[in-house]
């Protein structure tokens, strides 16, 4: 998902309030900021949310990569007000953090210095037009897997953040879709670049779920602490469920020659990602993973001065007022 | 809006053919430079405004390009103005295709047009043509938007530290040629004042340097002396060699694959 392998942390607190604590979330009540929490759910929440958000920024690039290239006006018009949405969806989560007592500078230090992580997703290239559609119907489309359960989490400024979130992802995902739909129906060679783009984005897109079940050492505590509401598992398989009938409808073949409906479970069988590429992938070895690091260190490193002259020109004003006054 | 009997149809047509060719490029050539900084702007709120400033001009673009498309009466529309002319068929201002550049120069060239963009939105609310003043009536909310955010932005750098007030001053340097193209007033200008359709461009300038003085003066940034324009964009007859490497990019699926939907 957006946030993979969270780690979640140790609780040495109170056997009591934790156990209220734990009562509370049992009852379906949302934590608020200045509710008591015990430090592993705040760390755990800090590691999870800022991941998501990492992710949404990342994910501005592989396709920002094709804003200038854009074939209409309208399809440019459309992905520019995607990757803008991606961006307030930063924001917004940034803000969900913030509540939790981390600032989004700190926090984007930790990105760029390679102590926090983003989705894997993200370090896949966008290489065709095709592209376009595959992120916003596989990638988007994974993205609501996970993010429409999170509405309902313990925490609130992040279940509220998660309902506006997932509004604009449902839209992604439609144009996503709309974009497969054109190429699969156009000619030869858009026909192969909407095969190709889900030849290559279907693996990748089913470790954004995460790891496999018995592998998933993080779970419990956060499904506990309702911080997570599914597993990986349940979730992929909600996800292939879903769209394995939506390739056949655009006539496009999913690259597993192992997929089959499996009547008995109700749900098709497939074949799981390669989960050596996905650690890999973790740990910097992705295709585009030190591009896109380079990308956003050099945004936020070679733009400094602009930060720091507002700032300058602000502590200025305020200066001038006081002394007026 | 009645046609004078000195001007042929097919006259009228091609003058405001042009004028509406020339909306349309400047924003769409500067749409396309302020998209460019997708996921890469200073901070988070910069990447969604430049996002949001991009994605107002392009919907203007389509606007202003519709329009010519419908008034050309050719079976064209405004794609295919957009993705498939060439460099010299293109009808925008310098300005506009100056490479980004840093964010200063980005954000300088965003102020001297954005306030050109407003006076001549402004003026054209009243034009005689009702498509046109629609069209300027919409998109002279956002353009308020812009030159608000715009101006603010080279105050607050040009009075910011040193180095971002030296940075500010190199763009303004750099950039101040290309400001007198906006206001030269050519035949097909003088065509469109005289049947009221748009303001003679020659009539925005004291306005605009008005504005431009009091931004200025705020951000402490000096212009220099002289009034040296480069010239050629709005005519078509000479551009910069930026734009065409901004079609390749921009035009390239719908060259490489002809015909096909997208
Ligand atoms: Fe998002
Ligand atoms: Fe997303
Ligand atoms: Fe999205």
């Amino acid at each position: 998902m957006y946030a993979q392998m969270v780690k979640s942390e140790a609780t040495q607190d109170d056997p009591e309030k934790l156990a209220a604590f734990q009562a509370r979330i049992d009852a379906g009540e949302k934590i608020e900021p200045k509710d008591w929490m015990p430090e592993g759910y705040r760390k755990t929440l800090i590691r999870q949310i800022g991941q998501h958000a990492h992710s949404e920024i990342v994910g501005q690039l592989p396709e920002g990569n094709w804003i200038t290239r854009a074939p209409t006006l309208e399809r440019k018009a459309i992905l520019l007000a995607k990757v803008q949405d991606e961006a307030g969806h930063g924001l917004y989560l940034y803000c969900a953090a913030e509540t939790l007592g981390v600032s989004r500078d700190e926090l984007t230090e930790m990105l760029l210095d390679g102590r926090m992580k983003y989705s894997s997703i993200f370090n896949y290239p966008t290489l065709t037009w095709a592209d376009m559609g595959a992120v916003g119907w596989l990638v988007d489309g994974a993205a609501i897997m996970n993010q429409v359960p999170l509405q309902r989490t313990s925490y609130g400024p992040y279940s509220r953040a998660m309902v506006r979130i997932c509004k604009e992802e449902s839209f992604h995902q439609r144009q996503g879709f709309d974009i497969m739909m054109k190429m699969a129906g156009g000619t030869e060679a858009q026909r192969r670049m909407a095969q190709d783009a889900l030849n290559r984005f279907w693996y990748p897109s089913l470790m954004m779920f995460g790891p496999s079940d018995k592998d998933s050492v993080h779970s419990s505590q956060s499904m506990k602490w309702r911080i997570k509401m599914n597993t990986n598992d349940e979730l992929r398989q909600k996800f292939v469920d879903q769209t394995v009938p939506q390739a056949e409808y655009l006539g496009l073949t999913v690259p597993d020659e192992t997929l089959a409906w499996n009547d008995e479970k109700g749900g098709y069988d497939f074949a799981e990602p390669d989960w050596s590429e996905f650690h890999g992938v973790l740990k910097g070895n992705g295709p585009c993973n030190a591009e896109r690091m380079r990308a956003r260190n050099a945004a936020w490193d070679d733009n400094a001065w602009v930060r720091e002259g507002l700032m300058a020109h602000a502590a200025k004003k305020k200066a001038a007022k006081v002394a007026a006054e | 809006m009645a046609t004078p009997a000195s001007s042929t149809a097919a006259q009228l047509d091609e003058a405001l053919f042009t004028f509406l060719l020339r909306m349309g490029d400047n924003t769409l050539v500067l749409g396309h430079r302020v998209s460019e900084w997708c996921g890469h702007a200073p901070v988070l709120e910069e990447d969604i405004a430049l996002a949001n400033t991009a994605l107002d001009l392009i919907g203007q673009t389509q606007m202003w390009l519709g329009l010519a498309a419908d008034v050309e009466g050719q079976g064209r529309s405004a794609d295919d103005l957009a993705m498939l002319r060439d460099v010299w068929d293109f009808r925008n201002l310098l300005l506009v295709e100056q490479p980004n550049g840093d964010f200063g120069q980005t954000i300088m060239r965003q102020y001297l047009f954005d306030q050109f963009h407003l006076l001549l939105l402004r003026a054209l609310q009243d034009s005689a043509d009702d498509r046109i003043a629609g069209i300027a009536a919409k998109a002279v909310k956002e353009v308020g938007y812009h030159v608000e955010r715009s101006a603010e932005t080279v105050i607050g750098l040009g009075d910011g530290t040193e180095e971002s007030h030296g940075r500010m001053q190199a763009a303004l340097d750099w950039l101040s040629p290309y400001v007198g193209e906006m206001f030269v007033s050519d035949e097909i200008d003088a065509e469109m004042a005289t049947r009221g359709i748009v303001p003679d461009p020659a009539s925005l300038r004291a306005p605009y340097d008005a504005a431009l003085a009091e931004v200025l003066a705020k951000a402490t940034l000096s212009r220099h002396e002289g009034d040296f324009a480069h010239q050629g964009g709005k005519t078509g007859f000479r551009h910069s060699e930026h734009l065409g490497h901004m079609l390749t990019q921009m035009q390239w699926l719908q060259r490489a694959y002809p015909g096909a939907a997208w």
